[in-house]
C-alpha cells in the first residue's frame, strides 16, 4: 500500500509539479521545434512516452544488473547514451517490420528523439535517485506524460497566436518563449498538490 | 617555409577563437544548446561554471575527433563522436566531483547532459571532422568561451533581477525588493525571449538601413535535429526521415 502511495506521488510529481520541460528544461528543443501544430505535437508526445518508458526500463535493468553488479557506475553516461541511441534505432526497425501502422504514425518522430535530452535526463535522474526498476519506469512514464501535456498545450496556444498581432521583433521564437514562461508560472501552481 | 606555416597556423587558430566568441557565438548567434542555457543560469557563478565545463569537453573532444578523423569511417561517425564526447564528459564530471564538489552539486544532472548538447556534436561534425587538430582545439576553446560568456551574462542578469546580486555580491540596496521570479524557471524563458527579441530588433533595423547582416543568425532556437530549415548551414544531420517530417508539416499546412 505504501509503495502504491509512493508511486502515485512520483506520478504526479514528475508529470505536473516538476514538469520536465517547464521546470527542469529538459527536452526543450523538440518542445520549441515541433509545437507548431497540435497534431504533430501530439504525435511527438506519444512517441516520447513510448521511448522514455522503454528507455527507463532498459536503463534501469542495465544499471542494476551490469553497472552496479560490476561496480562500474562511473561509466553510466557513456552506457546510457549508447543504449538509448541503439534502442531508438532498434524500436524503429522493429516497428517498421512488425507494426507498420504504428510506424506510420510514430516513425518520423523516432530519429528526433535520440538527441532529446529528456531521455538521458530521466535515465540519469532515476539512477541518482536510486529508484528501483519499477519506480524508474513509473517515473519515466510520468515525465513523458508531463512532456506531452506541455507540448500539446503550447501547440494549442501557438495555433491561436498565429492570428494575433505580435510586435515584429517578438515574432517567431520570442513570443513562443514568453508563452512558455507564462505556462511555467501556471505549472508552479501545481506545487500545492503535494 | 616552416615560418610561414607556423604563422598560418597561428593566424587560423586566432581566427577560430574570435569566430567562436563573436561571429558565431553559439548562444546568441547560433542559438544552440538551449537546455543548459536556461536551466543552470540561476546565478552568474553557475553560468560560468557550466560554460567552462562545456568548454573543457568541447576543446578536448574537438582535438581528439580531429586527431582521429582519418581513422573514423564516415558511416559510423556519429556514434563514434558520441562515445568520445561521453568519455570526456565522464572525465570532467569525475574531476568536478573531486575538486569542485559544490559546483558539481549545483549543476547536478546537467553535467552528464553535456553529452547531448548540440554545440559539441555540431562542432565535431561541422569543423573538427574535416580540419587539423590545432585549429580544431582552438575552435573548441573559442566556441566554449563564447558559450561561457553568454551563460555568464544571462546568469548575471537573472541573479541581478532575481536577487539583487552579481556573483554573490549584493549590488542593489537591501530596500530593493528583488523580482524573485527571475531566479526561478519562468524567468529563464522571459530573459531569453527578450534577448532573442533584441537580436531580431537589431536584425530588422539593419535590414531597414539596407545592410542586412547575415552574420547575425537566423534566430532559430531549434536544435539541428528538429530544424525545419532545409537550407540551414548549421544542419549536420542528413537523414531522409527529417525531410519527410518537414514535408509532413508542410502538407498539413496546405
Amino acid at each position: 500500500m505504501n509503495q502504491v502511495k509512493d508511486l502515485l506521488v512520483i506520478l504526479i510529481g514528475s508529470s505536473l509539479v516538476s514538469n520536465v520541460v517547464l521546470s527542469q528544461f529538459l527536452g526543450l528543443c523538440p518542445f520549441l521545434g515541433v509545437s507548431k501544430k497540435v497534431k504533430t505535437a501530439g504525435g511527438m508526445g506519444v512517441a516520447v512516452i513510448f521511448v522514455i518508458t522503454l528507455a527507463s526500463a532498459v536503463a534501469g535493468v542495465i544499471n542494476r544488473y551490469v553497472l552496479i553488479r560490476f561496480d562500474i557506475q562511473y561509466l553510466d553516461t557513456i552506457v546510457f547514451i549508447l543504449v538509448i541511441a541503439a534502442l531508438v534505432q532498434f524500436v524503429e526497425m522493429f516497428l517498421k517490420k512488425m507494426i507498420p501502422s504504428l510506424y506510420q504514425a510514430l516513425g518520423v518522430y523516432l530519429p528526433l528523439i535520440t538527441t532529446n535530452c529528456a531521455v538521458l535526463g530521466v535515465a540519469i535522474n532515476n539512477e541518482q535517485a536510486q529508484y528501483g526498476i519499477l519506480t524508474g519506469i513509473v517515473n519515466g512514464f510520468a515525465t513523458a506524460v508531463g512532456f506531452t501535456v506541455a507540448i500539446v498545450i503550447l501547440a494549442g496556444i501557438r495555433e491561436k497566436i498565429e492570428y494575433n498581432d505580435v510586435p515584429e521583433s517578438f515574432k517567431g521564437m520570442p513570443i513562443v518563449l514568453l508563452t512558455a514562461g507564462l505556462m511555467a508560472i501556471a505549472f508552479v501552481g501545481f506545487s500545492g498538490l503535494l | 617555409m616552416s615560418e610561414i606555416k607556423k604563422n598560418g597556423l597561428f593566424q587560423s587558430s586566432g581566427e577560430r577563437l574570435v569566430n567562436g566568441i563573436v561571429k558565431e557565438n553559439p548562444t546568441f548567434v547560433l542559438m544552440l544548446g538551449m537546455c543548459p542555457t536556461l536551466a543552470v543560469t540561476t546565478s552568474a557563478m553557475n553560468g560560468l561554471g557550466m560554460g567552462l565545463t562545456t568548454m573543457a569537453v568541447l576543446a578536448l573532444s574537438n582535438l581528439f575527433i580531429s586527431l582521429l578523423r582519418k581513422v573514423i569511417p564516415s558511416r559510423v561517425r556519429i556514434p563514434a563522436f558520441i562515445v568520445i564526447i561521453a568519455s570526456f564528459v565522464t572525465v570532467v564530471q569525475l574531476m568536478l566531483e573531486a575538486y569542485l564538489p559544490s559546483l558539481n552539486k549545483a549543476l547536478g544532472v546537467y553535467i552528464p547532459l553535456i553529452v547531448v548538447n548540440c554545440i559539441i556534436l555540431g562542432r565535431a561534425e561541422a569543423y573538427a571532422y574535416s580540419n587539423p587538430p590545432i585549429p580544431s582545439l582552438f575552435d573548441g576553446i573559442g566556441m566554449g568561451l563564447g558559450f561561457s560568456f553568454a551563460l555568464t551574462c544571462i546568469g548575471a542578469l537573472r541573479e541581478f533581477l532575481g536577487a539583487g546580486k552579481v556573483f554573490g555580491a549584493q549590488v542593489l540596496p537591501a530596500s530593493f525588493e528583488p523580482i524573485r521570479i527571475f531566479g526561478q524557471a519562468p524567468g529563464a524563458f522571459f530573459v531569453l525571449a527578450c534577448l532573442v527579441a533584441l537580436q531580431n530588433y537589431i536584425k530588422i533595423r539593419l535590414k531597414k538601413a539596407g545592410k542586412p547582416n547575415e552574420k547575425i543568425g537566423s534566430g532559430c532556437t531549434e536544435d539541428c535535429m528538429n530544424c525545419s530549415d532545409k537550407g540551414c548551414k548549421k544542419r549536420f544531420y542528413d537523414t531522409t526521415k527529417e525531410i519527410q517530417m518537414v514535408d509532413l508539416e508542410e502538407e498539413e499546412e496546405k
